[in-house]
């Protein structure tokens, strides 16, 4: 039986040939070696995203999350919904805590719920991947499946905005979250502990609503890695994770730029740091491969003769 | 787009006195305004700052004050990008990022929100990709976004962004199959009839307050 059990939000981006299905395989890999079984919440449906408002009401935003916490409480009791994307986590939480403090979005929730046989019993705990590491498994434990190091590796943390505010990871600051730093540490990474654009938002879903707005932000993000000799970028959310990646061509097409920072997730570090190999963990996903991450990914691992 | 007028109309008519008293009433979590004591952090916090006509801080200054056109036809709200920023950060712990969101909804509901407004276009575009089945089919998802005004400019924003649509095929992150048929829930028709009767609720509760 595996050591800890989980009820998976996947989200749609990190679906099957999604924009972040390399996140999921890398997910997928790192789970495995930690002794983590996720169990994807039968037919979830989409969470709405944040960018759903103009279109959709408060009740009906929370009554999209609220079944996918009704169906993972009926088929997977007593386990807490892991999320791996910062805005489902973000959604539920909200829904969650808004709920929770009304008594009547409650009783509205369940009444549209019954349309489709569920009922939310307010049980479930919504959690983010990054959360299980850092507080289930813990830093010592995470160490445990290496059989790699990252070779000091140089790492710029890109935290971003929603997994980090307004819930953010508990006991971090909102401006200078330290986990995934540490992550990279734990790694042999080297963090680049002063990259000051960590927290800055990527413009987020409107990247696609005000390119050149947002795309000014990916230029911020991406330049300052490279002022502090980042080899890549490392981020927890699969928004952060496309836009600053995929639209680095755009900006260099436009304004003459050469960005070309590789922009991976964590899990793939530790996918690789566990043995995975490319494809293990993701790196066949990348638009922007890291040779560096390649390169580790190819080493052969000695094996233990004792 | 007539019943909106109206929906707009009798909003100005039952809360002529009062556009504080109207968001309280009516935009999601507008009971929050009256806290702001205008102490201006939220106004440094946005992330395209700039390009907001009217902060945060001044919106809620605006309301109070009474400017219920200068507000819900602002492009301003539509700006927000929900990095949270503000709600870290305000000393009252208002949820502004929500009372943005509640707003921009608000003024569409209404009908009053500024026409051809791109992020308005990608919200109402996301949502109905994703009830449609249940979760987001990508492509389709960015092919409406590309094609919202129209064949040519769609063609045109298309091409502009061939490249990276090309990348993230071979990365194999875009499926071209999902034009056809893409990830679905199997229940779909038991979700269709749930927003249905979110939905009724809904306009039950917002009726109350007409
Ligand atoms: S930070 Fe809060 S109290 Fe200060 S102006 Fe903004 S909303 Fe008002
Ligand atoms: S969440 Fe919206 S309102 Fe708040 S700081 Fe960010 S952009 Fe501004």
């Amino acid at each position: 039986m595996a050591k800890k059990e989980y009820a998976f939000y996947p989200g749609c981006s990190s679906q099957l040939r999604g924009s972040a299905s390399n996140y999921l395989v890398s997910v997928n890999t790192m789970c495995e070696k930690l002794d983590v079984k996720l169990t994807p919440i039968p037919d979830w449906n989409c969470c709405g995203a944040s960018i759903s408002y103009a279109a959709a009401g408060e009740l009906t935003r929370h009554v999209m999350t609220a079944r996918n916490f009704a169906l993972a409480e009926q088929h997977l009791p007593g386990q807490d919904i892991v999320a791996t994307c910062a805005a489902c986590w973000l959604g539920g939480r909200e829904t969650k805590d808004k709920l929770d403090a009304s008594s009547q979005m409650m009783a509205d929730t369940n009444e549209a719920l019954k349309e489709a046989g569920l009922h939310y019993k307010a049980e479930a705990q919504m959690r983010h991947m990054v959360e299980v590491l850092v507080e289930d498994i813990g830093y010592e434990e995470m160490k445990k499946p290496m059989v790699k190091s990252l070779e000091g590796a140089k790492i710029a943390g890109y935290v971003g905005c929603q997994t980090n505010r307004p819930f953010g990871i508990a006991g971090e600051s909102f401006e200078n979250p330290l986990y995934l730093d540490k992550l990279v540490e734990t790694m042999g990474g080297e963090a680049l502990t002063k990259y000051e654009q960590k927290v800055t938002c990527c413009g987020g879903s409107l990247a696609f609503s005000e390119p050149a707005k947002s795309q000014k932000q990916i230029r911020d993000i991406v330049e300052s890695a490279y002022d502090h000799g980042a080899e890549m970028i490392v981020t927890p959310c699969p928004l952060c994770q496309a836009n600053v990646e995929i639209y680095q061509s755009e900006i260099n097409r436009k304004q003459g730029t050469k960005l070309a920072m590789p922009v991976v997730y964590y899990s793939q570090l530790m996918a690789v740091a566990y043995g995975g190999n490319a494809k293990q963990a993701g790196l066949d996903g990348q638009v922007i491969p890291s040779k560096k991450l390649d390169e580790i990914a190819a080493k052969v691992v000695p094996v233990a003769t004792k | 787009m007539g019943n909106m007028t109206e929906l707009n109309e009798q909003a100005l008519a039952k809360y002529r006195n009062s556009f504080l008293h109207e968001v309280e009433e009516r935009v999601e979590e507008g009971d929050w305004v009256k806290m702001c004591m205008q102490c201006g952090v939220c106004a440094g916090s946005c992330t395209f700052g700039p390009h907001w006509e009217h902060s945060p801080q001044k919106i809620f200054m605006m309301i109070r004050a009474g400017k219920r056109e200068e507000v819900l036809r602002s492009d301003s709200m539509w700006m927000c990008t929900s990095c949270y920023n503000c709600v870290v950060r305000c000393p009252r712990k208002l949820p502004i990022t929500q009372i943005m969101h509640g707003l921009a909804q608000y003024a569409h509901r209404l009908g009053v929100a500024p026409k051809m407004q791109p992020t308005r276009d990608l919200s109402l575009i996301f949502w109905n990709n994703c009830i449609k089945t249940g979760r987001v089919n990508e492509l389709r998802f960015t092919l409406s976004l590309y094609f919202k005004d129209g064949l040519m400019a769609g063609i045109r924003q298309a091409l502009s962004m061939q490249s990276i649509a090309l990348a993230l095929l071979m990365a194999k992150r875009l499926n071209p199959l999902e034009f056809f048929k893409g990830h679905e829930c199997k229940d779909k028709a038991g979700i269709h009839r749930m927003l249905k009767k979110a939905q009724e609720i809904e306009s039950r509760r917002q009726g109350a307050h007409k």
